[in-house]
């Protein structure tokens, strides 16, 4: 299905009756070339470019349930590129570019809204930090801002810069961050995949691989056994599993990380606000929701939801930081299972399995990688060299010493 | 959550800080040979189970023991809870 002006002016005066599906729902071929589990952004994303870019278009995308019901329907849609370490920022900078075209690229609205993330600075230590951070953001083209503390108060002075333990000094702003629109990324990335000749097939749960002389063969599936030349895993949240039916242990375990919406209010956060000292961050929708949240649970969970503790540490952040939240009713409150690995870091690696590549390890991060991850996600597959700006996401980094830890933590999932 | 405390009773989890999977009591003897493999297993490799899963929290805000609670990870039901060190002994004999 096309969408053009002269479509929208058509089925306005057609009452709407001429809208078709954007994607076919096809029964599963008994082989492809390339399968990837997962229809979430990631999956679909790498579908896409691997038709687009890559010339790849006998793909199938295995999803357990409906596209994007995972963590792409989970999060909280905060799109930046705003880290610090070499191997991390060049690729979350090539997400960003990503973004910024992406509209024109599928031609789906994915309402991309460039309003501006401010991390916020309450120390002269944590100042140091950021302007490294920023410099680093800077080298990649990725553009920073230092903000002084009367700067800030202008753009958000509803925030408490007084408060006695936090005192808000300034913040980092990276004016090109901002937030999309979930399903609209998943729906745009699963339309074009589709238009290229992608098998888009939901309710086909994978339960196991065949695997022949170390080499995969195909995929066991709900829907039956389905042949590949090659598998991609891209499940974040269930590598564990997924990758248990292979026999491999992952850098990984799986969390749950919760997420808030409040009622729709009129326009008041301009852009995205993080408040890490006090393990909040908050940004509005365009329906006018307060979307925000906070820590993962902390301990190993499946549950695709959390307990009350991470609810009443993430509002209380909340109303440190900006107490006229406190005014708003809180929506609705819900969980993802996030990949936290060792050093905070994804994976796009191949596996030491012929033919199985892997694409996880994600953390916090998922969404805001959806684009460049589906490029070199797509690239590995296509190529079975890691793309320039992935060269960092190995597996063996671990054993090789080469960890990407941007917060120096060390090897302890619940700490990143 | 609660934690049925072998010696305490059940305690609010909050009192707890998670470290993760108990097969971090078991760790690798530094001088055996294939001991490098060995610890980079032991320090960066996790089973992950969906399902059951025996893991070591810390009773930090209590009388800071170390327990092996046995959870499941889909449903977070808390199946037993044992002192680390008994644990450890019982591996031991």
């Amino acid at each position: 299905m096309i969408f053009s002006g002269f479509k929208v002016v058509k089925e306005a005066l057609n009452g709407y009756k001429g809208w078709g599906p954007l994607w076919r729902n096809p029964a599963p071929k008994p082989s492809y070339d390339i399968v990837i589990i997962g229809g979430g952004g990631h999956g679909l994303a790498t579908a896409y470019y691997l038709a687009k870019r890559y010339g790849l278009s006998n793909v199938a995308v295995l999803e357990k349930g409906w596209i994007g019901s995972g963590n792409a329907g989970r999060n909280t849609t905060i799109i930046r590129s705003n880290y610090l370490l070499p191997g991390n920022q060049p690729f979350y900078e090539l997400s960003m570019k990503l973004w910024e075209n992406l509209e024109q690229d599928t031609n789906f609205n994915s309402m991309v809204s460039q309003r501006g993330i401010i991390n916020l600075i309450h120390s002269d230590g944590q100042r140091d930090a950021y302007r490294r951070r920023g410099n680093a953001m800077m080298i990649s083209g990725a553009g920073a801002r230092l903000l002084s503390r009367d700067e800030l108060r202008q753009m958000v002075p509803f925030l408490n810069f007084d408060n006695a333990r936090f005192p808000i000094k300034g913040g980092l702003m990276q004016e090109r961050a901002g937030t999309a629109r979930h399903d609209g990324v998943v729906w745009g990335y699963a339309r074009g995949a589709d238009r290229l000749g992608v098998d888009i097939i939901q309710n086909c749960e994978v339960t196991g691989f065949r695997i022949e002389n170390g080499a995969v063969q195909g995929v066991e599936t709900t829907r039956g056994i389905i042949g590949a030349g090659k598998v991609g895993v891209s499940v974040a949240g269930s590598s564990g599993k997924v990758m248990g039916y292979a026999g491999r242990r992952l850098p990984i375990e799986s969390h749950a990380l919760q997420a808030f919406v409040s009622e729709g209010l009129k326009p008041t956060i301009p852009g995205v606000i993080t408040f890490g000292a006090g393990h909040f961050y908050v940004s509005q929708s365009d329906k006018g929701g307060l979307v925000f949240g906070g820590d993962i649970d902390g301990y190993n969970s499946y549950a695709q939801r959390g307990g009350l503790p991470v609810i009443e540490d993430v509002l209380e952040g909340g109303m440190a930081l900006m107490p006229m939240i406190g005014r708003a009713r809180l929506l609705r409150a819900w969980g993802g299972l996030v990949d936290m690995s060792m050093d905070g870091s994804p994976i796009i690696d191949r596996t030491d399995v012929d033919g199985l590549y892997f694409n996880g390890a994600w953390n916090y991060g998922g969404f805001k990688a959806t684009p460049a991850a589906g490029l070199t996600f797509a690239h590995l597959l296509a190529t079975d060299t890691p793309h320039e700006t992935a060269t960092a996401f190995r597996f063996d980094r671990f054993n090789r010493g080469y960890v990407l830890d941007e917060k120096g933590v060390g090897a302890q999932p619940n700490l990143h | 959550m609660l934690i049925p405390h072998p010696l305490l009773g059940l305690r609010d989890a909050q009192e707890f800080t998670y470290l993760g999977d108990a097969s971090l009591l078991n760790r690798p003897d530094p001088v055996a040979p294939g001991a490098e493999a060995a610890f980079c297993d032991y320090v960066f490799l996790r089973d992950n189970p969906a399902g059951v899963h025996r893991e070591l929290w810390f009773h930090e805000q209590g009388d800071r023991s170390w327990l092996v609670v046995t959870r499941n990870t889909v449903t977070h039901e808390i199946l037993s809870a044992e002192l680390a060190s008994d644990v450890k002994a019982g591996a031991a004999q």
